[in-house]
């Protein structure tokens, strides 16, 4: 159906290419026609930008590529390169008698697949085929991707966390990868590795803000903006991913803003957007923010996302969620702090087992809140779950492997089916926390069983800072696999500075007999805007993991820290949780 | 042989042109660009390139005339011109081109002025060349195609 040269004049491609050429030169107009037509390229010119739109408009598949001057009475040669990149799609040349390097740039940013300069060469015109040919290749390699990432995500543990945000933010996909999962789980997984990742660095992100902000966001899309990022790797899925889950993030924010109000200087975590209605799974999670750097501290955030082995157990999440906001569970936190003591720092660390009234677990206020989260929603398993979580406070005047605050929870539930245990360890923080349901976005048929969860947290006396966490929403994932995220805590402090603070997490090499990787993702950023600062973690299939799993939390972040890894398997570090796609 | 002798001067001619820098490799281009299907291809072209020049030539003539003078103005105008010289190669009025761009740029309207002068007459003396060079062509044309065919 596809006339170009996807139908039968394909046999001679590039020959019948159908080039649009936009020139208020009628000079150059008839080169280029006897040049274009030289190549075999089926020609149509116009020396007019709006006539060429309406050409373009009139016949949307009329044309396989567009080469328009820059420099046109009637319209901006970018202008239009604007609309046919929005509004058709194609490869746009530009050109222009002016090789000034901002003009080039500005014709690359607004989406030119090409620049060239008059005088126009013979040569240069025969090639451009390649544009229209390198469009369709990436067109077929995205949907390829996407199907990979579908795969991945629902194969793949470890790699899940590393697609925790793309993975929320296509919850929309989440039955197809329920689908692909079931039907064929080994075939799939191989795929994963080959995937390209995309971690969206700080310096990417700012990029894509950028671009958004200069198209102006009711016109963004994916096209646009990756041509105004300029960054070669990135494909346009990419960018069309990240900002699906930008705006998600932007209209979270949004609903934040009222809570701010009762909070006094606040921030917003940005999570992973994700579309709640598919997701069966559990995901909550904490973004901290700590500004104050002196004290070595940022942020910490951490968003785990564990899986259970029965993807078919949406009761059994729910459960979680329920039990979550309606079970009080006595939660005792061993707490040994040897080097409280010794901490040069004069934080007082102190450790507070608190019982939020509406779900919470356990928050402990001292160093870098973090919180772990891990649940096993699967009801065959009777394990106990006995979460060994050590959070290590790396201050110089430790010896690498001494005394490490160690917090250790074991909890005991007499629900088998959910095992929760929150530990919540907070540096110099004064604040509260709360915990705000947004379960209502959850949609799904399962929505019922939510209910809203909101647990204050008593503040905790601490030293210059407060700070105020918000824990905004647990909202089920989906897929197969359950998930558990820890979600929307949100930190606000009074500091603000931008500053990163990268958490390792570590797991014990002890626990390797689990059978997936467990990666945990462990992010701080303290950027202006504070992005989904989220850990996460993944695990599972595996119900031995419920036995007893271990994790380090080491917060390397500080220049004088020094973080006792050797005994631990490292895991990835990333700076911002919805920076990966 | 008086054809033969004809073809040799255009040839001379034509070679003047680069040799002397009014053209510059884009006008090969053009030549090349001729073929059985627009076998004048390069002297319509440049008929072209007059024709519409002209009128930019008058916008720029208008503007200049304009106290004070409008820089950005007269630097569209001449963006133009010199696109439009670039696509016949046309080098000395294109070098112009340039150096009244700078002259804009830096906000020297006497520049503009003298520029634009010399601009013009680049701009005839190549005219006149190249009518001389395409009236020679056209009677020793059909020949010089058929010694080319023949070739």
């Amino acid at each position: 159906m596809e006339n170009g040269f996807s139908s039968p004049r394909s046999e001679s491609f590039p020959a019948g290419l159908r080039v649009l050429v936009v020139d208020d030169d009628p000079t150059w107009l008839k080169i280029l026609e006897k040049m274009l037509k030289k190549c075999a390229y089926d020609v149509t010119t116009c020396h007019l930008a709006r006539e060429a739109l309406n050409l373009l408009r009139e016949r949307k598949d009329g044309y396989d590529i567009v080469i328009s001057d820059v420099n046109m009475p009637d319209m901006d040669g970018f202008k239009l390169l604007e609309h046919v990149g929005l509004e058709m799609d194609l490869p746009v040349i530009m050109m222009s008698v002016d090789g000034e390097t901002s003009k080039v740039m500005k014709g690359v940013q607004h989406g030119a697949c090409d620049y060239l300069l008059k005088p126009i060469r013979m040569k240069e015109l025969r090639n451009i085929w390649q544009h229209v040919f390198r469009k369709k290749i990436h067109e077929i390699r995205d949907i390829e991707h996407e199907n990979i990432d579908i795969i991945q995500m629902s194969r793949n543990g470890s790699d899940l966390s590393d697609d925790g945000h793309m993975y929320c933010g296509e919850d929309y996909n989440s039955k197809k990868r329920k689908d692909f999962d079931k039907n064929d789980d080994k075939d799939f997984g191989d795929h994963s590795t080959k995937k390209h990742r995309v971690v969206w660095s700080v310096d990417l992100h700012q990029k894509f803000v950028k671009a958004v902000n200069q198209i102006g966001f009711d016109k963004v899309g994916p096209k646009k903006i990756l041509d105004l990022m300029n960054v070669q790797w990135l494909t346009r899925e990419n960018v069309a991913s990240h900002l699906q889950k930008y705006r998600l993030y932007l209209s979270r924010l949004q609903k934040e803003n009222d809570l701010k109000a009762s909070f006094g200087g606040i921030k917003h975590s940005d999570f992973p957007p994700k579309d709640p209605a598919a997701s069966y799974g559990h995901q909550s999670s904490i973004s901290l923010n700590q500004n104050d750097v002196a004290n070595g501290y940022q942020f910490c955030g951490s968003n785990f996302i564990a899986q259970d082995a029965d993807t078919k157990n949406h009761e059994g999440d729910l459960k979680i969620v329920s039990e979550m906001t309606e079970i009080k569970r006595t939660l005792t936190a061993d707490v040994s702090d040897p080097q409280k003591a010794r901490s040069s720092q004069s934080f007082g660390h102190s450790f507070a087992s608190l019982e939020t009234e509406a779900s919470y677990p356990a928050f402990d206020s001292t160093n870098p809140p973090e919180f772990s989260w891990s649940e096993n929603t699967e009801t065959q398993v009777k394990k106990e779950l006995k979460p060994h979580l050590q959070l290590e406070d790396g201050y110089s005047q430790l010896p690498p492997h001494g005394p490490q605050h160690q917090i250790q929870m074991n909890q005991l539930q007499s629900d088998p089916a959910v095992t929760s245990v929150l530990s919540l360890t907070g540096r110099d923080i004064s604040g509260s926390i709360e915990t705000k349901p947004l379960f209502t976005e959850f949609k799904s048929k399962h929505a019922s069983h939510v209910s809203p969860t909101e647990s204050a947290i008593d503040t905790f006396p601490v030293q210059t800072k407060s700070q105020l966490i918000n824990h905004q929403s647990f909202e089920p994932i989906s897929t197969v696999i359950s998930s558990t995220k820890p979600q929307g805590f949100n930190l606000s402090i009074t500091d603000l500075e931008s500053s990163q603070r990268n958490l390792t997490l570590a797991s014990d090499p002890n626990f390797a007999p689990i059978n997936e990787d467990l990666t945990v993702w462990l992010q701080g950023d303290y950027y202006s805007m504070n992005f989904g600062q989220s850990i996460d973690l993944i695990d599972y299939d595996d119900p031995g993991f419920l036995a007893e799993v271990p994790f380090y939390f080491y917060d390397p972040l500080t220049a004088d820290f020094q973080c006792p890894i050797d005994s631990t398997t490292e895991c990835p570090i990333v700076d911002q949780g919805l920076f990966i796609a | 042989m008086e054809r033969n002798q004809m073809r040799r001067q255009l040839a001379l001619m034509r070679q003047s042109f680069f040799d002397q820098g009014f053209l510059d490799e884009q006008f090969i281009q053009l030549e090349e660009l001729q073929d059985d299907a627009n076998p004048n291809f390069v002297e319509e072209v440049v008929t072209l390139y007059y024709r519409d020049s002209s009128r930019l030539i008058l916008n720029i003539d208008q503007a200049l005339e304009r106290n004070p003078l409008d820089f950005n103005k007269l630097d569209n105008y001449m963006h133009q011109f010199k696109g439009s010289s670039t696509s016949i190669g046309a080098k000395k009025v294109k070098a112009e081109c340039t150096q009244f761009r700078e002259y804009c740029k830096a906000g020297n309207s006497e520049g503009c002025m003298r520029t634009f002068q010399q601009l013009k007459k680049e701009y005839a003396i190549l005219k006149r060349k190249l009518e001389a060079y395409f009236q020679q062509a056209r009677q020793a044309g059909p020949l010089e195609t058929a010694c080319r065919s023949r070739n």
